[in-house]
């Protein structure tokens, strides 16, 4: 996926400045900053669910699954019968073949019947994944996966989305916890007031960090990083 | 579409409280307008006193009128609870027992009897009313009004025939009864006759000229006193009613109560469903992602649409089927009645939709939907000459805007066959469906915005 210059406005206010990215296939990028910085809007038009008011997106064939931060799924509805609308509306041949595809996928299976507001929060997400992998995306995109997830769900969650990428789907995801990012995000994009101010990995950040403001680089990474924010007036 | 359509089926069967509303709703409503058109109205209960001997009848003439069956009259009109005295009439009024009491007092045939005296009194009846609940005071004012009426009319009337019948006896002679005896009357005809007879056996002279005065005099009472007669009669009822439509042919009232439940019940239904599946859908944070090449913002709202229009038509269908319970409907019209329920939810649930898409919170749509829905249908229901005209013409503009006006006369129209035709209002919804499926469209564009 290629990104460029992209550009985005709410009236006078600049959401996105020029910002650009490229990710390889089976890569996990993480993109991350404070809030406000244009991550949500950034996914959103690479989603192409936002158009920008500058800039282009490519992606080198292939369908981009996108995977909002809020599950977009229906909670009235087993588990089963949410995978089974979106592989209809997606028009798969074989629908019912594709839900148990992703019942396996997600480890769900067994619970296939359930209706989906009886979950926990990290199953609904696993859901919510499995649903933006119905169009067989090269590239799926995740708005901040992990929010309101225990850790014993998060690992879980990590564990499928590391799994993905290990199949070769590029995932580009959106976080607020720095450690996450660190620890599964094999680049990191960072923004802040819709600039992007580096791009690179989590080594090459602390690097980055260690010339800039020595005395935060031993640090953890989260220190680190707010230390590489304040050196550039954020 | 026609997997989303199958996905609000199942969200619809997971709500089991939604899904009994939706089937007991309009059940209910059958039942209670069914109930209601299928009775009669209730008569109010009230006291009755006649303190007036039973001897006693109004007089005309020094000649008494046939009883006028007062009691029979006033109790086929009221249910009559028949109390002995005054106190007991006072007890009942007050315990709440008896709308009112009517007390005839002993008197009131005399005083009838004075008005044809040179000393005429005042016939008076006595209501005793218990005012405390100002509807039921009303109520009790208009029955107690409507009987004094009728009895006035019913005296007068009698009075007028009796004064029609001297009138008769006067020109054309006759025999009349009094104090036991016949006492044969000439009357003015033969009067004039004999006269006329009389003048020529007169020698000339001023005799003969007086004669022939009271002759001519004679002649002319007999002539315009013919007149008279149907003058008396008119005064029993001096303004008659001719009545002639103008303009529209009200459909009879069990039809109009039908077509008001069906209609309402349709728009209760659609509105609220379809706003409601809408909102749902932004507040699942479906939209965005069905709106990402899955289907089209449109092709949601024809969904919805399509929705709204297929449960109204089993709701409304099973409403009316509870309401042949009690008045027998034409089901030869049953084509129609798929008109007017297809056309009226249409168009009720494109407006749904345009409200779904603009209030985007199903519990501010809920709110918004019954804010909206309930006061157009009251304004519906105005007749013009209700209010004055300037108020009439925006209540015309309100509700041809949303479509229960048009939907209503639509159902009335396929379930009354004397009525005007359906194409009208089929034509206004259709106007109503375009317009409101451009405004819902138009309010999907920020629909995703937070």
């Amino acid at each position: 996926m290629q990104a460029r210059g992209l550009v985005k406005r709410y009236g006078d206010r600049e959401a996105l400045r020029g910002v650009g990215l490229v990710a390889e296939a089976g890569e996990l990028v993480a993109i991350i900053g404070p809030n406000g910085a244009g991550k949500t809007t950034l996914l959103s038009i690479l989603a192409g669910i936002l158009e920008p008011d500058g800039g282009e997106v490519g992606v080198d064939g292939g369908a981009v699954g996108w995977v909002p931060q809020q599950a977009a799924l229906y909670r009235r509805l087993t588990v089963e019968e949410n995978l089974l609308l979106f592989a209809r509306l997606e028009g798969h041949d074989d629908p019912h073949a594709s839900t148990e595809e992703m019942l396996e996928l997600s480890g769900l299976g067994e619970r296939r019947g359930e209706i989906v507001a009886r979950l926990s929060g990290g199953n609904q997400q696993r859901i919510n994944i499995a649903i933006g992998l119905l169009s067989r995306p090269l590239v799926l995109l995740l708005d901040e996966p992990s929010v309101g997830l225990d850790p014993r769900q998060r690992a879980r969650l990590w564990e499928f989305v590391s799994g993905l990428a290990g199949g070769g789907t590029t995932v580009i995801f959106s976080t607020h916890d720095i450690q996450e990012a660190e620890r599964y995000g094999q680049r990191l994009l960072v923004l802040a007031d819709g600039e992007s101010l580096f791009d690179g990995s989590a080594e090459a950040l602390r690097e980055a960090v260690r010339r800039e403001a020595p005395e935060a680089a031993d640090r953890d990474f989260e220190t680190a990083f707010v230390a590489y924010l304040q050196h550039r007036g954020h | 579409m026609r997997w989303l359509l199958l996905k609000d089926l199942q969200i619809l069967r997971r709500s089991p409280l939604q899904a009994c509303l939706l089937v007991a709703y309009p059940v209910l409503i059958a039942v209670l307008v069914g109930f209601a058109i299928s009775r009669g109205p209730e008569k109010p209960r009230v006291a009755f006193l006649n303190e007036v001997p039973a001897e006693t009848r109004v007089s005309v003439g020094g000649r008494q009128l046939p009883a006028a069956g007062v009691d029979n009259r006033i109790c086929a009109r009221v249910e009559c609870v028949h109390v002995e005295d005054r106190d007991e009439a006072v007890a009942e009024v007050e315990s709440g027992d008896v709308l009112a009491a009517l007390i005839l007092p002993a008197d009131l045939v005399d005083q009838i009897n004075s008005l044809s005296t040179l000393t005429p009194g005042t016939p008076k009846v006595e209501v005793l009313v218990n005012q405390e609940d100002p509807v039921k005071a009303q109520l009790v004012d208009e029955r107690i009004s409507t009987l004094l009426a009728q009895a006035n009319l019913a005296i007068a009337r009698r009075i007028a025939t009796e004064g029609g019948r001297y009138l008769d006896l006067i020109i054309n002679g006759g025999r009349f009864q009094v104090v036991g005896q016949t006492i044969p009357i000439l009357g003015l005809s033969a009067s004039a006759q004999i006269l006329e007879a009389l003048g020529p056996a007169l020698p000339p002279g001023p005799l003969r000229s007086s004669l022939a005065q009271v002759t001519d005099f004679t002649a002319r009472a007999r002539d315009n006193l013919d007149v008279a007669e149907p003058l008396i009669k008119r005064i029993a009822q001096p303004i008659a009613v001719e009545k002639e439509v103008v303009n529209g042919s009200a459909p009879p009232l069990e039809i109009f109560a039908i077509a008001v439940a069906a209609t309402l019940t349709l728009a209760f239904v659609t509105v609220l469903l379809v706003a409601g599946s809408l909102a749902l859908e932004r507040e699942e944070n479906a939209f965005p992602r069905l709106t990402r090449g899955l289907v089209s913002p449109a092709g949601l709202l024809g969904e919805k649409v399509l929705l709204g229009m297929a449960v109204g038509l089993v709701v409304t269908l099973l409403m009316l089927a509870g309401m042949q319970l009690f008045v027998p409907l034409q089901w030869d019209r049953f084509g129609l009645w798929l008109l007017a329920i297809l056309g009226g939810g249409g168009a009720l649930a494109a407006a749904g939709a345009a409200l779904g898409a603009a209030a985007r919170e199903v519990r501010a749509v809920s709110l918004l939907a019954f804010m909206v829905t309930l006061p157009v249908a009251f304004l519906s229901l105005i007749p013009s000459g209700a209010v004055g005209a300037g108020v009439f013409d925006v209540v015309e503009i309100v509700t041809a805007v949303f479509p229960f006006k048009p939907a209503l006369e639509a159902m009335t129209a396929a379930l009354d066959s004397a009525g005007p035709g359906i194409g009208g209002p089929l034509l206004h919804l259709a106007v109503l469906i375009a317009a409101y499926g451009l405004l819902a469209r138009f309010a999907l564009r920020r629909f995703a915005a937070v």
